[in-house]
């Protein structure tokens, strides 16, 4: 088995995931679930002045008969008392010592923040995440996003937070944010110990067609909430490299946003997170989906001759960056394998019409060419001089490995097109001329 | 012994019900979700009436069930029972790419059974013709799926029909000879007022040549439809035939649909004479009816049986002996009543399948059916249609691009045509017959529903989706060339 163990700027947990903040962290009851199925940490649900949530609150995007590949949430922060609330994390690390549990505050004023702050410390907790994140509700009241899309504010507040602060804290980042850095780098600046990301998008998930009202409703209205889920994944996969590769940044990452198995967890921390939170899959599937998170990873790592967590870390980091920096002489092009291929003809029409019209339909016999389910029928084949190295067919093909996108070797040198700019500028080569 | 009804009505209704049974709406949901709406897609090849079957699928999937329904009708107006009783395992489920990824087919036949049960349940009618008729009739012998097919294609183009049968109500065979558990005559009647709400008009109880003449009706209209299908069931021609309790299969079908089953006599150990699906059909609704042995005897072995294989496994699953290499030469009587067939083992000779010397013994029965083929109605249409051109097997001589007969305005579909075929076959030909007779009639073209050209490419690209798709014509051509 592969080292899973976890330190987060000080946090010490048995595996790196965490029960994120949310529905499946609001109690007692299901931290001792979350640590009995085996979770590493639990971050609770925001603590806060109690507040009063509505019904309903949960709204679920369906795709195709796929349930749940998003969610939509106008739920505010816990509804218990601090004292329930910090008495309750006492009594989880009194029988969880070795397990993580970090207390997620989001109050106002400096007083209030430097009260909650020691409360999270006196209770044990291991450390504190800062909600500057949450999209509906509590920014109305100068709070969550509000603060979280402001880094100037940001950065005040987690001075304040530090002022007090005995124990890691974690600022949690909005998405809902031109530009995340600039968050980031204000949680650095005040002194922040890691940052988690992302917090929930603002959206509707859905009109009811018949009332014309969006999900959730509430009494006749909607509210716009927070997005999550598998969906928003790309987004976070994204934010959370921007951040992991901002020199100026430099902070460990907790890496939240549509982490549903292994596979999503060995990504994010490829691409720059140290630890892994989940809540909506939880919410989905309960506690029990961690024991596959776990038992892949470690797979995964030991099929890489990796023996820790630390040898993935920001390993694809570096692989992204800015687009001027790409090949503009590599080239790729697709190639269908007839024998695997089931005469969909869904590569066909999906180049036809919505990329390059590089796939013909051709009369198979000629070629000795797959399906012969029905005689005559035509079957795809790639004009490869034609074709761009796009990628759709090979996305859009339903049949594993069918559609491959294989490199050509042109013969010409890398040249980036600040390699090309730089050509053109010295008259070592001509335009390239444009697509016919 | 006369034979006697053998089970109660609930029984009887019980063994009956649907083998098929309709989809619950999230059902077919996830099942219509399973589709990969590939292009120009086998399932659609593989539908002699060209269903956009991908089409109506994904409006499935998006609640759009109307629109389902109305992709399905407008390509076969008999969509709701071809839903039922079509051979879909043959056809577009056995085309179906899913069978390559070696998963399940997707259940085509159900959910169009989804798609159109949902519109005759709410009464929505999503065909509609012209307000205003073209001025040109045309006149329909047969009530059947060619008949009907043709009578709502050419209402739709805005002619007025007539559609003439000797049966008390339309729908053919649909309606009078499908085995229950695929379908109730219902459906099949639901489907004739659809038609009539499409402004076409029914005769019933017409016997052709009597009551009618063809002459007369091509004196009266611009153009006829011949769709009589079969006349009725081949004579065995050995001792006994006409005992009372020799029985044609499709009659006994038909009294299953047009009386109440506890009123339908049954015998105790019923013979079925026959190897195609109609036999099928008789042996296990005879079971179901509560016979204590049903037996197939069949001239020659399992292998030439023309039954469709899923049929031979259900009539296997339903209990349905089976007496292969065997025929009947005698039906045994006692006290004028049928006691047994004597039989006798086959062997083919030279080709031909002849009795075997000495090989005879009696099978004790109490009601034979024959389902050993239907007659052709070369007699009566030489005498209806004088200079009518048949091939030598009885069938109508036609175009097969148009339909059209070797009398001009005489255009032909159904088994009248083809000798024997699918429901789905019978559609498409009576559809493809009144776009024959606008062709003809007002010089216009008219053609399914298309896919998007692919005109304008450069090298001539090949395949379907030029300016009409690959449709199941193209594919028998195929299938001719081997």
């Amino acid at each position: 088995m592969a080292d899973l163990s976890t330190d987060f700027a000080g946090i010490k947990s048995p595996n790196p995931f965490w029960v994120a903040s949310g529905p499946p962290s609001n109690t007692a009851y299901q931290a001792h679930r979350a640590f009995e199925a085996g979770w590493g940490g639990v971050v609770w649900k925001t603590i806060g002045e109690p507040i009063v949530n509505v019904a309903s609150r949960y709204s679920g995007l369906t795709l195709g008969g796929l349930k749940m590949a998003g969610f939509n949430n106008i739920e505010l922060i816990s509804d218990r008392s601090p004292e329930s609330n910090f008495a309750e994390i006492a009594a989880v690390k009194n029988r969880w010592p070795n397990h993580a549990v970090i207390a997620s505050l989001m109050v106002d004023t400096r007083d209030r923040w430097h009260e909650f702050v020691k409360r999270s410390a006196d209770c044990g907790a291991d450390g504190i995440e800062l909600n500057f994140g949450c999209p509906h509700g509590m920014c109305e009241r100068g709070m969550g996003s509000a603060v979280g899309q402001n880094p100037e504010v940001a950065e005040t507040i987690v001075g304040w937070v530090m002022e007090a602060a005995t124990i890691p804290v974690i600022v949690k980042l909005t998405p809902n944010i031109t530009n995340v850095v600039y968050a980031a780098r204000a949680a650095k600046r005040a002194g922040a110990n890691a940052i988690s990301l992302i917090n929930t998008i603002n959206s509707i998930t859905n009109v009811n067609l018949d009332t014309l009202v969006p999900e959730p409703t509430v009494a006749g209205r909607s509210s716009h909430g927070g997005y999550c889920g598998p969906a928003v994944k790309p987004i976070a996969l994204n934010m959370v490299h921007a951040c992991a590769a901002d020199p100026e940044v430099g902070l460990p990452i907790s890496g939240i946003g549509g982490i549903a198995t292994w596979r999503d967890a060995a990504e994010f921390v490829a691409l720059g997170a140290s630890s892994l939170q989940v809540c909506t899959a939880i919410m989905h599937h309960g506690f029990r989906i961690v024991e596959d998170m776990k038992d892949g990873l470690s797979a995964y790592l030991e099929s890489k001759g990796m023996r820790s967590l630390a040898d993935l870390r920001g390993r694809a980091v570096p692989h992204v960056g800015d687009w001027q920096q790409l090949d503009l002489h590599s080239k790729r092009v697709a190639r269908i394998d007839y024998e695997k291929c089931i005469g969909c003809n869904l590569c066909h029409i999906a180049c036809e019409d919505g990329a390059h019209q590089c796939i013909d339909l051709v009369d198979a016999a000629p070629y000795g060419l797959g399906p012969g389910r029905v005689p005559g029928k035509p079957v795809p084949k790639v004009r490869a001089d034609d074709c761009v190295g796009c990628n759709l067919c090979s996305i859009v093909c339903p049949v594993d490995s069918c559609i491959t996108m294989t490199p050509v070797d042109t013969g010409r040198p890398a040249m980036s097109w600040h390699d090309y700019q730089a050509a053109l500028a010295s008259g070592a080569m001509q335009p390239i001329p444009p697509h016919p | 012994m006369p034979i006697q009804p053998l089970l109660d009505a609930a029984t009887a209704a019980a063994n009956l019900a649907d083998i098929k049974p309709p989809l619950a709406p999230q059902e077919a949901r996830i099942e219509a979700n399973r589709c990969l709406f590939c292009y120009d897609a086998p399932c659609i090849m593989a539908c002699p009436t060209g269903i956009d079957i991908p089409t109506f699928i994904r409006k499935i999937t998006t609640d759009n069930v109307t629109g389902a329904a109305r992709t399905i009708l407008e390509a076969n107006v008999l969509g709701a029972s071809c839903a039922r009783v079509c051979p879909t395992a043959m056809l577009c489920e056995g085309a179906c790419v899913m069978l390559d990824l070696e998963k399940d087919p997707i259940q085509i036949g159900r959910l169009q059974r989804h798609a159109t049960d949902h519109v005759a349940a709410l009464g929505i009618d999503v065909l509609h013709a012209p307000a205003e008729k073209n001025g040109r009739t045309v006149a329909i012998l047969g009530a059947g799926p060619a008949g009907l097919g043709c009578a709502a294609e050419l209402a739709r183009l805005g002619y007025a029909v007539t559609v003439y049968d000797k049966k008390p109500a339309g729908g053919g065979l649909n309606t009078y000879g499908i085995a229950s558990y695929k379908m109730r005559p219902e459906v099949s009647l639901d489907e004739v007022r659809m038609i009539e709400r499409l402004g076409v008009a029914f005769r019933y109880g017409v016997e052709f040549g009597r009551d009618v003449q063809a002459a007369d009706l091509l004196a009266s209209h611009d153009a006829v439809f011949i769709g009589i299908g079969l006349g009725g069931g081949n004579r065995l021609g050995i001792p006994g035939e006409d005992l009372p309790e020799v029985v044609d299969a499709l009659d006994f079908i038909e009294q299953i649909h047009t009386r109440p089953l506890e009123t339908v006599p049954v015998g105790r150990r019923v013979a079925v004479l026959g190897g195609g699906n109609t036999a099928i059909d008789a042996v296990t609704q005879a079971k179901r009816l509560g016979a204590e042995t049903a037996t197939i005897i069949y001239r020659r072995g399992p292998g030439e049986m023309s039954a469709y294989p899923f049929e031979y496994d259900l009539a296997k699953t339903d209990g349905a002996t089976f007496l292969f290499d065997t025929a009947a030469v005698e039906v045994v009587a006692e006290q004028g009543h049928v006691a047994g067939l004597r039989l006798a083992k086959t062997a083919v000779r030279d080709g031909r399948v002849a009795v075997v010397p000495g090989t005879e013994w009696v099978e004790p029965c109490d009601l034979v059916l024959k389902a050993v083929g239907q007659e052709k109605q070369a007699s009566l249409l030489g005498r209806l249609f004088p200079g009518l051109e048949l091939d030598a097997r009885g069938r109508v001589v036609h175009d097969p691009a148009t339909m059209q007969t070797s009398l001009p305005r005489v255009f032909v579909g159904g088994d009248a045509a083809s000798g024997g075929r699918e429901v789905v076959n019978a559609v498409a030909e009576g559809t493809k017959a009144a776009r024959g007779i606008h062709a003809l009639l007002a010089g216009a073209t008219e053609r399914g529903p298309l896919q998007p050209s692919r005109l304008g490419m450069p090298d001539g690209a090949v395949g379907s989706g030029f300016d009409a798709p690959i449709r199941v014509s193209e594919l028998e051509a195929a299938l001719a060339k081997g």
